[in-house]
């Protein structure tokens, strides 16, 4: 059976340094860091008190009062990003079959905030069961999928992926495979999170994750630099519409890029350290490119996990050299995370948005934060750090690894008729 | 109109998204509130909490209108 090409046809984003397409792409270009003191809660008691919020975000903008009430801020985001995309994607009725569009979405958490709220309040009654009819479809991770197609009425596959950091890229990937295989036509994909609550932080501060540079969050996100000392939670979604080539072509839509790959792999080591030579980022990056079946030569740039972590920084490098070879020298890789923040299951989301505008504008977004070099890591690996360089980009590599020792890869190209 | 009504108006207003002016005694709240299931329940329970009563499945039932949530509460609540 032969496969068919898959092209991306709209992008959507609402991230920590901007709420469009155009906006996030403004502030990645440009090196602007999200991370500011926590607003959603009161984090003076907490070893963490900043983190990447999404900027100026008021629900009513986007819905009405009673609709708003009933999604979590994860399903608000995936619905403001999915709408861009559709938008973008000029998706309207009566040029696709609505029976043949999928959501195929990602988190790696759900309704956080609404999961701790209805728990707090049931802690302070009298045992006396009052939980909200809301509850449950408000904190499934899968209710962001169900929405959208509720909305829009795309009747095709719909599910959510849960594999935490790397979730918005099994979404991806499994959205690829589905119009490869000729099950869907189009399919809406990409990821949100909204875990900025007591719960979050608390929690990933517990696993000392974080980083607690209180006295200045916008440099705490320092991926690759010698005194990083943890990610900085980010909140907000991505979406992109994927999308047969054919049907994408018949109807005149415009392309970003073709998806040329996609890989996956597990540690089977540690539920949150990673391996510590890299093996699941290493085979994950050897199955994306025997999936797309290109030479790891043919790669300009990587947009990495690169979470500013002590470890997992290292073992993905490690990776990187030993699958690209001399080529790795000649690469831009770069974490976007030193800007937005880690959006857990929606980062994959938001760095393949990255990666795909990095191939359409010849530019690769920075590592800000770099200070101090780490005698770990090579010197002679181009980490475009601080700034953004500007370089031809055909391919284009993002990766994303999950608490669990999950491994994602996918793989854009520029479009070649 | 008694406090308890125009409690019970200010609850339906605010959980069902509607104009003041639709939330008449004879309004059902599925047919002409625009609420579903879920959202009956919901507005149950905030009666409950509003009033420090408790409403028996069998008897919310049968408050289907404005008017019957008014009548029910002005009888029960505490």
């Amino acid at each position: 059976m032969e496969l068919k090409r898959v092209v991306v046809t709209g992008l959507g984003a609402l991230t920590p340094v901007g709420n469009t397409v155009a906006g996030y792409w403004d502030g990645l270009s440009n090196g602007v860091s999200g991370a500011a003191p926590i607003t959603r809660f009161d984090a003076s008691k907490f070893k963490t008190q900043f983190a990447c919020e999404v900027k100026g975000y008021d629900a009513e903008n986007y819905f009405d009062r009673k609709e708003a009430r009933k999604m979590d801020l994860f399903t608000q985001f995936a619905m403001v990003v999915a709408d861009e995309a559709v938008q973008d994607a000029n998706l309207v009725e009566g040029n696709y079959d609505p029976d043949r569009v999928g959501v195929i979405w990602g988190s790696g958490i759900g309704g956080l905030r609404t999961f701790q709220e209805e728990c707090v309040n049931f802690a302070h009654g009298d045992g006396t069961p009052r939980f909200n009819p809301f509850f449950i479809p408000k904190m499934i991770a899968d209710i962001s999928a169900g929405h959208i197609s509720i909305k829009h009425g795309f009747r095709g596959p719909n599910f959510v992926t849960v594999s935490a950091c790397a979730s918005a890229t099994n979404a991806i990937i499994d959205s690829f495979n589905y119009i490869r295989l000729g099950m869907a036509d189009v399919v809406v994909t990409g990821g949100s999170e909204a875990a900025v609550t007591e719960a979050g932080i608390g929690g990933f501060n517990a696993l000392k994750a974080l980083s607690e540079r209180n006295d200045a969050p916008h440099a705490a996100s320092r991926p690759f630099d010698k005194d990083r000392d943890g990610f900085v939670l980010g909140e907000g979604a991505g979406a992109l519409i994927l999308e047969e080539y054919e049907h994408a072509k018949k109807r005149g839509a415009k392309i970003y890029a073709e998806v040329i790959g996609g890989g996956m792999s597990a540690d089977a080591y540690h539920i949150t350290a990673p391996h510590p030579e890299g093996l699941g980022a290493l085979n994950v990056m050897k199955n994306v490119l025997r999936d797309a079946n290109i030479r790891p030569e043919e790669v300009d740039y990587i947009n990495v996990h690169g979470t500013s972590t002590p470890l997992g920084d290292i073992s993905e490098v490690k990776a990187i050299q030993t699958v690209f070879g001399e080529h790795a020298y000649k690469l831009n890789i770069s974490s976007t995370k030193s800007m937005t923040g880690h959006l857990l299951g929606a980062a994959g989301a938001i760095e393949a948005v990255a990666s795909i505008l990095a191939i359409q504008n010849n530019l690769v977004p920075p590592t800000i934060n770099h200070f101090t070099d780490d005698e770990s890591f090579d010197p002679a690996l181009n980490f475009t750090f601080n700034k953004a360089q500007e370089r031809e980009v055909k391919i284009a590599l993002s990766n994303t690894f999950g608490f669990g020792g999950h491994n994602t890869s996918v793989l854009f190209r520029q479009l070649n008729d | 109109m008694s406090e308890i009504a125009e409690k019970v108006k200010a609850i339906i207003i605010d959980k069902l998204g509607v104009e003041e002016s639709e939330v008449t005694p004879e309004a059902s709240f599925t047919n002409d509130l625009g609420a579903d299931s879920l959202d009956t329940v919901e507005l149950i329970m905030e009666f409950e909490k509003e009033f420090n009563v408790s409403i028996p499945d069998d008897q919310a039932e049968n408050i289907a209108t404005v008017g019957q949530a008014v009548s029910y509460l002005e009888e029960h609540a505490k």
